[in-house]
């Protein structure tokens, strides 16, 4: 199991969600992806359309950036 | 719940050749795979430029006609914007404003496409009409299509005509 890292900060819709998938889609299964968000609709999408798609959202924190969330997902 | 899960399928024609329309197919085509849904484009006249693999303007296709369509309208490089375009210039411009806001531009939402694995099919009759052969297309377009195969696919879910 390994763990990887993504920062979408910088993007826009739909580029946060679409870099999320393609990442996700190359894990193995047990890997996590640690995303990070800006807040508004990739904080509030991002984690949704993992669950969704039967990803496990571990969690959801704040950084020491403010705005700036951490999203850890799981295969 | 299992009807729901069905219905997730979005369908897109892309029947406009421009910039600025095939950015919105690939945003949306994009955007609604990567939430789960299952995406099929089907390019059709203009549209077919934007899977050429020669994406400059080149004479590709068969016959004469064809030809001078083929470097008229070019390929995904070549598209014009819908309004303003200024002999060309407006595209220019928007891939720097894009880039500069970053926002993904039209090529970056095609590789992102294809990566996803979105289905990509082509119009039988408008490449009769224009010339062109699956071989003149990317190896992403997983078949030519008419308009009954292409109903069959896109049933049970959302079609846009773009």
């Amino acid at each position: 199991m390994a763990t990887y890292n993504l920062d979408v900060t910088k993007e826009h819709c739909p580029m946060t969600f679409v870099k999320t998938k393609i990442e996700l889609n190359k894990l193995q299964k047990g890997d996590i992806l640690n995303v990070k968000v800006t807040e508004g609709e990739p904080l509030d999408n991002v984690p949704k359309s993992a669950e969704e798609q039967g990803f496990n959202v571990l969690s959801v924190k704040e950084t020491e950036t403010q705005g700036i969330y951490n999203i850890e997902i799981k295969k | 719940m299992a009807e729901e899960k069905q219905l997730k399928k979005l369908s897109i024609i892309s029947f406009s050749g421009d910039f600025d329309k095939l950015t919105a197919v690939f945003t949306l085509a994009t955007g609604a795979s990567a939430v789960g849904y299952e995406v099929n484009l089907f390019f059709t006249f203009w549209g077919l430029d934007a899977i050429k693999i020669k994406q400059g303007r080149s004479a590709v296709g068969k016959g004469f006609l064809p030809k001078v369509f083929g470097i008229m309208m070019g390929g995904l490089k070549s598209a014009p914007v819908s309004r303003l375009n200024f002999l060309g210039i407006s595209p220019k411009i928007f891939r720097h404003l894009m880039k500069k806001n970053n926002v993904a531009i039209l090529e970056e939402l095609v590789e992102a496409a294809k990566q996803l694995g979105i289905n990509f099919y082509a119009c039988e009759m408008a490449m009769h009409v224009l010339g062109l052969q699956k071989s003149d297309f990317i190896p992403e377009v997983k078949d030519v299509l008419g308009v009954a195969s292409f109903l069959q696919l896109s049933e049970g879910g959302q079609t846009l005509f773009i």
